[in-house]
């Protein structure tokens, strides 16, 4: 069974603007926010069939509500994240916590080694691939790589506002990728290309990545993905995924949507 | 002046196309690049690890290429201050002295990369850290106390940038064949003596031509040629031994090179005693200078040198007759003297002279265009074998050199 981290949303709000979504003037309702919240918990319960661990949320951490950027879990081993804006970085302290209460090992980057954990580094069984330049720093990725023995091929984001990885960019169970090409630069496609045959290359068009249908998450055959996405959820459906739609507006006003709000764990 | 920086690039830098991006990022910002060290992972969680070398023509455009490539990972690599230590006796190095090469060579002294003046391949290195200065030395010249660069830290070697014109000498490698061509060369190395002229005659830098040869150049019939040559300014620095110059003298006085008749080519009776009465006779008058203002001698290469203030440099051998007044009959007396003319040079013609040719290959800094011209193969790829790449090689007759070059550039015999 797929166990994910998630954090209830108690002080989810707009309280700063560290990336082109985040407007303090588009204020988040926070009825909606915690109504779109718990369908989603309930739709990865119950019809994905996830086990959820929640984590205590903490005033103040108005963005811990999204457990992606917690930092990476390998086994039963845990780097937490090194978080480029100040405004984040106090989150890091409660993931690390609660890893550490939870008997994982914690490895350390060193603080000025951005990383921006499960947001920025996502992948297949035998290889890795490292979203860089907006948020986590490049550098990180052949020290997680020597940690973990895995293959790691970083790939530079190029548009504003696809700005961690897992924005653009969702490995599948069956070895697809579903992903937003033009997010990611011209070395990093052919990189991508080199790796996936075209048939597994699944691409999503510009409007329903501006709707975050890549922040998917896949659990065995299900992917759960915010509303808003006809054309992915058929594409997925002809690749014989059932799809599950979500509305989750309120948590895009702060750029994040289904998958930044869980952290796998196994 | 080239600017540069070493980098270093790691990870899954191969399959991602992560050092591609780097590489091509460099070149299309306008600098250029040099991978030292690539060390490829064996497997796919291997990482790679490139050494970059990044240059560029000025401070600013280094600068931006650096910031360009660091968010792919590129990082300058940590830099010391080369080591010095003083020299323990006249004449001797410290024991781990840094030995030069002949190409373009910097030392970081207290944080700033500055040029090793008077590069020479085989040297030692002498810094003056007050005043921030440092020049290639050689081991007979170092004062005791004298700072000597020690170890390879602080140390880089540039290589030559290719030259953007496509000539003979763009290619800087001395491939010597018999059966290449000469007729191009010879047209681009006339080319080059044109334009060094010119630059001369203005006074611009760098556009001394140095000329080295040997007695052959006599005895084959060059010597018209050369003197025609030296009249028309196309030589500053002449390079040659006792023997270029008695049998230039000799032909002169007795019409004969060794003894044999120039225009008959047969040997003269007792005409192997020319080139000594020769050189008594000009030792008898003090100086090769005094025998042209004589009127003694009016022709000929010697003649034209003097008449054309051309810095001649005549080194001494163990075999030498005579020798000549103006020899120079201690080695290391006579390679300071070659040393010491050579800053300026923009052109070196080493010609039909084994021992001159590399003594005065292994003078040369690496950037100097240097021609080998011999009819022995030998010679040009001795002269490569020693460290002298650049030098191009021509395997022909040095008359047949001489003359062709000269037509080249106006002679009419």
């Amino acid at each position: 069974m797929s166990r994910l981290l998630v954090c209830p949303p108690d002080y989810f709000d707009i309280e700063y603007e560290i990336n082109p979504w985040m407007h303090r003037s588009n204020a988040v309702n926070r009825e909606r926010a915690v109504q779109q919240w718990h369908r989603l918990m309930q739709v990865l319960e119950q019809d994905v069939g996830a086990a959820l661990e929640r984590m205590k949320p903490v005033p103040g951490c108005p963005d811990l509500v999204f457990t992606a950027n917690a930092g990476v879990v390998v086994g039963r081993q845990f780097v937490p994240s090194r978080f480029r804006f100040p405004e984040r970085q106090r989150e890091e302290a409660y993931f690390e916590d609660w890893f550490r209460l939870h008997g994982y090992e914690i490895l350390m980057l060193d603080h000025e080694q951005h990383f921006e954990g499960a947001g920025d580094l996502l992948g297949f069984a035998d290889c890795w691939f490292g979203g860089y330049r907006q948020r986590t720093n490049i550098l990180a990725f052949p020290l997680l790589s020597e940690w973990f023995h895995r293959e790691i091929i970083p790939l530079e984001l190029v548009d504003r506002r696809f700005y961690h990885l897992d924005t653009c960019f969702c490995p599948l169970s069956g070895g697809e990728l579903l992903y937003y090409p033009p997010a990611i630069d011209r070395y990093g496609q052919e990189a991508i290309a080199d790796r996936l045959d075209p048939v597994q290359r699944l691409v999503v068009s510009e409007r329903e990545a501006l709707d975050f249908a890549c922040n998917a998450v896949c659990v065995g055959k299900h992917v759960v993905l915010p509303s808003g996405c006809p054309d992915t959820e058929a594409l997925l459906a002809s690749r014989g995924y059932v799809t599950h739609s979500v509305p989750l507006d309120e948590f895009l006003k702060s750029g994040g949507s289904a998958k930044c709000l869980t952290l796998a764990l196994d | 002046m080239v600017h540069q920086e070493r980098v270093v690039l790691q990870g899954h830098i191969i399959d991602s196309l992560i050092l591609a991006k780097v590489l091509d990022r460099i070149l299309s910002m306008g600098g250029s690049f040099d991978l030292q060290e690539v060390q490829i992972g064996k497997t796919r969680e291997d990482a790679s690890r490139a050494k970059i070398v990044v240059r560029a023509d000025s401070p600013a455009l280094l600068t931006s290429i650096l910031e360009a490539i660091q968010p792919h990972g590129a990082s300058v690599e940590r830099e010391s201050d080369c080591r010095f230590q003083p020299a323990q006796a006249d004449g001797v190095f410290p024991d781990e002295f840094y030995a030069t090469t002949h190409l373009p060579t910097q030392v970081r002294l207290q944080g700033a990369w500055i040029n090793v003046d008077r590069i020479e391949m085989d040297l030692g290195v002498l810094v003056e850290p007050d005043q921030g200065t440092a020049r290639a030395v050689p081991m007979a010249s170092v004062k005791r106390g004298e700072s000597i660069v020690i170890g390879r830290e602080g140390v880089r070697v540039i290589p030559l940038q290719r030259p953007r014109k496509r000539d003979v000498f763009s290619f800087m490698e001395s491939q010597v064949s018999v059966e290449r061509p000469h007729g191009h060369m010879v047209h681009d190395i006339a080319a080059r003596m044109r334009q060094l002229r010119t630059g001369y005659r203005e006074g611009r830098a760098d556009c001394r031509i140095l000329f080295s040869g040997g007695p052959a150049i006599i005895h084959a019939g060059g010597r018209d040629a050369l003197a025609w040559l030296i009249e028309q300014e196309y030589v500053h620095i002449l390079f040659c031994g006792n023997a270029l110059a008695a049998h230039d003298l000799e032909m002169e006085l007795y019409g004969t090179s060794l003894g044999y008749a120039h225009q008959a080519g047969q040997p003269l009776p007792h005409g192997h005693e020319h080139h000594l009465r020769t050189i008594n006779r000009i030792r008898s008058l003090g100086s090769i200078e005094k025998a042209v203002e004589s009127g003694l001698v009016k022709h000929g290469i010697m003649a034209a040198c003097v008449r054309h203030h051309v810095h001649v440099v005549m080194a001494g051998t163990i075999r030498d007759d005579g020798p000549l007044p103006g020899v120079i009959t201690d080695s290391i007396q006579a390679q300071e003297a070659m040393r010491n003319v050579i800053p300026g040079t923009g052109l070196a013609l080493l010609v039909a002279s084994t021992l001159h040719s590399i003594a005065t290959g292994n003078l040369l800094p690496a950037a100097v265009p240097t021609v080998c011209v011999d009819i022995n193969p030998s010679v040009p790829t001795k002269l490569a074998d020693r460290g002298s790449f650049q030098a191009v090689g021509l395997v022909m007759d040095a008359a047949s050199f001489m003359r062709e070059v000269s037509r080249e550039l106006g002679w009419k015999p």
